[in-house]
């Protein structure tokens, strides 16, 4: 067992409005910059739909991810001298038309133009060459469904679906996907790194590119599948989320999680056996994958789990932030959550609980009561057309994995209405999804009120010197090398907080907690020490 | 032409031009590390840069094959493995030729491409703007040589340009040797001098980074915070007093 600690992300679907405001807010912070101009780390896309860059899910044709050639894993584009061979132009590299061409408008115009019969306008203008540009596509062009068929038509998961459904499902629903870096245990983009300068963090396994050892070969932008590694075309490097990790250091959300209106983003730890997630990625049967990386987490509450995590080297408390991991809640404990395209092999790490609530509103559109446990049980079942598709999204086409999730979610609606409206409680409703009621409604808890601390369970990176354990690499902010950005002075952001600001352990320091004493020797700390002596040692 | 022009020419020049590129490129990668990249433009056009790309790189790969084997394989080593001189020149001529070939094709795409897509015409910069007609020209260069080097022609570059750069090594330049040889291989060497003086300070650099390595690394790169890599020496697992404080 090697035990590995990973920062993970779920988004609760059912909540997502489809404002933006996280792929606006991270592209203010990280690539509001000449060079990133048509880059979004995170973006939103309205599903069925597209997405962007323009239907990226078909790795027919972008040949991202993994394949299985004769039981072994191999990068769907080709091994290393595969790779190598075609370094000069990289055959299945997405070009600018298939993201957007970015653009401004040509502002000045406004009040330079000369006096005339018309209102002058502000054209808009190539980002890229400064030449007027038709504004033809954007990052979100088909948002809510916009465009119609003639764009649905490119959306290669429903494309996968046969025609009669595809007709019937357009009248049912849609919803919106944001998506940010998966942050793979089995990153494909790492993997086809010629430089090796894209790599995982040991700490928190957050995805980063070296800009100092890219070389700009382009191979990670068509090796990632979810394609969210992007070419800087001024620098000539590649960039990708971050997963805000000066922020996570710091115990803070990532700024999508953090500015999220429908406080729908969870950020937590898992512990994984780095050991088994070759062979769970490698699982014949694409279905099976979803199951196979459920294997690979481990259970923090499990002694021999803990201890390992430790002797490993993961710190005292990020095994107990993965205890109280709401991620890991809603991925192991309550099985809502689930992984975006498991079939591309890379064992993403930013999972999603499914949308009920479209289902719900069909129900309720044809007459029936659309919270009523057993219609929307029924319902679901019925209403094989979002199984499927949600399917094709989140299980490799499995559908009873979404069928079981979305169950959960209606039961837990049925439950807490009972609860609403002063009803008998009924623990069949629970018991019938392999809850029980105080699970439901711990879940609830989480899903639905959603409070701050409960949502994000994000352990320091500086807990090794907090700990007494000073190492002047690992200590402050990332980004305060020599000749790092800097970002603050000594005192600010990233500072470890200061011993005398930590209320709850102020009284215990240097001593031993007796309700942790095993009763054996006589440890140091089990007495106060004399004032006298705690002055000189400070 | 003066004695001492062709000492400063193939005696000092060729000196200055290795010091500028090893130098230059230590330098550059001490300082700028951030701008050793192919800065690549595949994003704004790749229809001809598929064509284009492969073509001049493999194309150079063969003529920098080809240069080792003509500039550093002394004519007695052929001779001794009954390679003759017809043979040997035949050869150069018609793979040397059509890699030489290759590459000028290769460059003419990326060069049309370069000019007349507006994009990546917006991208090119200064140093590129200087290094484009060096590299053309010293191509050029190159291929007038190879093709005067027929039967017809006299002049065998293996006894005069090759015993020439050959002497640079033992710190001896063999200056004769280069004065007497015809003015188009005089002037591709000249060219070839300025390439390497201008490698550093231009997009050449990425030469330097062939990912040779790849090939022999596992797949998933792993790395600790500390720029320390896997496995090398991990925080130690916290007890005690951090448990304490919990």
């Amino acid at each position: 067992m090697r035990v590995m600690a990973q920062v993970a992300m779920v988004m609760n679907l059912d909540k997502c409005i489809g404002c933006h405001t996280c792929s606006v807010t991270c592209k203010q912070t990280w690539t509001n910059r000449a060079g990133t101009e048509y880059v979004w780390f995170n973006n939103v896309e309205t599903r069925p739909g597209q997405g962007y860059p323009r239907g990226h899910e078909d790795q027919d044709r972008w040949r991202g991810g993994w394949a299985l050639r004769h039981g072994r894993l191999v990068p769907r584009a080709g091994g290393r001298a595969r790779r190598l061979a075609r370094i000069f132009a990289n055959p299945d590299l997405p070009s600018l038309g298939d993201y957007y061409e970015p653009w401004t408008y040509d502002y000045e115009n406004l009040t330079t133009a000369p006096l005339g019969e018309d209102v002058p306008t502000a054209a808009p203008r190539s980002l890229i060459d400064g030449r007027p540009a038709p504004v033809t596509w954007g990052p979100n062009w088909d948002d809510d469904l916009g465009g119609g068929p003639e764009h649905l038509a490119g959306d290669p998961v429903l494309a996968r679906m046969n025609e009669q459904v595809r007709l019937e499902y357009e009248q049912a629903f849609m919803f919106y996907l944001p998506r940010i870096c998966e942050h793979c245990l089995n990153p494909t983009c790492v993997a086809v790194c010629p430089s090796g300068a894209l790599y995982k963090r040991v700490e928190d396994g957050i995805v980063l590119v070296d800009q100092d050892r890219c070389r700009g070969w382009r191979m990670c932008v068509s090796g990632c599948p979810y394609k969210k590694v992007y070419f800087n075309h001024r620098t000539g490097k590649a960039e990708k989320c971050t997963l805000c990790y000066p922020r996570i250091e710091a115990g803070q959300p990532t700024v999508c999680s953090e500015t999220c209106v429908g406080r729908l983003r969870y950020l937590g730890v898992m512990l994984y056996d780095a050991d088994l997630v070759g062979k769970a990625a490698a699982v014949q049967d694409e279905r099976r994958l979803y199951e196979a990386q459920l294997g690979c987490f481990l259970d923090p509450d499990d002694p021999a789990v803990a201890r390992a995590a430790e002797e490993a080297g993961v710190p005292h408390d990020w095994v107990t932030a993965a205890r109280r991991s709401p991620v890991r809640d809603l991925i192991v404990r309550y099985r809502v959550a689930l992984p975006l395209h498991p079939e591309y092999r890379t064992m993403p790490m930013v999972w999603y609980v499914p949308p009920l609530s479209p289902v719900v509103e069909a129900l309720t559109a044809t007459g029936h009561d659309g919270e009523d446990p057993a219609k929307l049980f029924a319902a679901i079942d019925s209403l094989r057309i979002p199984v499927g598709y949600l399917a094709g999204l989140f299980t490799a086409g499995d559908p009873a994995p979404v069928e079981s999730a979305l169950c959960r979610l209606a039961a837990m609606r049925s439950h807490l209405r009972r609860i609403n409206l002063g009803e008998e409680r009924d623990p069949r409703i629970a018991a019938s999804v392999g809850l029980d009621e105080a699970g439901i409604e711990a879940m609830y808890r989480l899903l639905a009120l959603a409070k701050y601390e409960e949502r994000y369970v994000i352990p320091t990176g500086y807990t090794a010197e907090h700990a007494g354990h000073a190492d002047g690499a690992a200590a402050g902010c990332s980004l305060e090398g020599p000749e790092g950005p800097g970002m603050l002075e000594a005192g600010g952001f990233h500072t470890p907080p200061p011993r005398e600001a930590e209320p709850s352990g102020a009284a215990l320091r240097g001593r031993i907690n007796l309700l942790n004493w095993n009763g054996k020797g006589r440890p140091a700390g089990l007495f106060p020490r004399r004032p006298r002596d705690a002055e000189g040692s400070r | 032409m003066s004695h001492h022009l062709h000492v400063a020419l193939w005696g000092v020049l060729p000196y200055l031009s290795a010091v500028l590129l090893v130098a230059g490129s230590a330098w550059r990668y001490r300082y700028d590390r951030f701008g050793f990249t192919t800065r690549s433009s595949q994003l704004y056009e790749h229809r001809m840069l598929r064509v284009g790309g492969p073509l001049f790189h493999y194309g150079l790969l063969f003529v920098a094959a080809g240069h080792v084997a003509g500039l550093l394989v002394p004519e007695s080593l052929t001779e001794r493995l009954h390679v003759g001189e017809d043979l040997y020149h035949a050869n150069a001529l018609l793979v040397g030729g059509a890699a030489g070939l290759a590459t000028a094709a290769g460059l003419a795409v990326l060069l049309y491409r370069r000019l007349r897509v507006p994009a990546v015409r917006a991208a090119t910069s200064r140093s590129d703007r200087l290094l484009y007609p060096v590299l053309l020209t010293v191509l050029l260069a190159g291929l007038a040589a190879t093709a005067t080097t027929t039967a017809h022609d006299p002049y065998d570059y293996r006894l005069g340009v090759s015993v020439w750069f050959r002497s640079l090594f033992t710190l001896d330049p063999d200056v004769a040797a280069m004065q007497h040889a015809p003015l188009v291989y005089q002037a591709h060497a000249l060219l070839g001098m300025a390439l390497f003086a201008l490698w550093p300070f231009s997009r050449l650099v990425h030469a330097f980074a062939a990912p040779v390595g790849y090939l022999f690394r596992p797949y998933v790169v792993y790395r600790s915070r500390g720029g320390r890599r896997a496995g090398a020496g991990r925080r130690g697992a916290v007890t005690g007093e951090g448990a304490l404080r919990r």
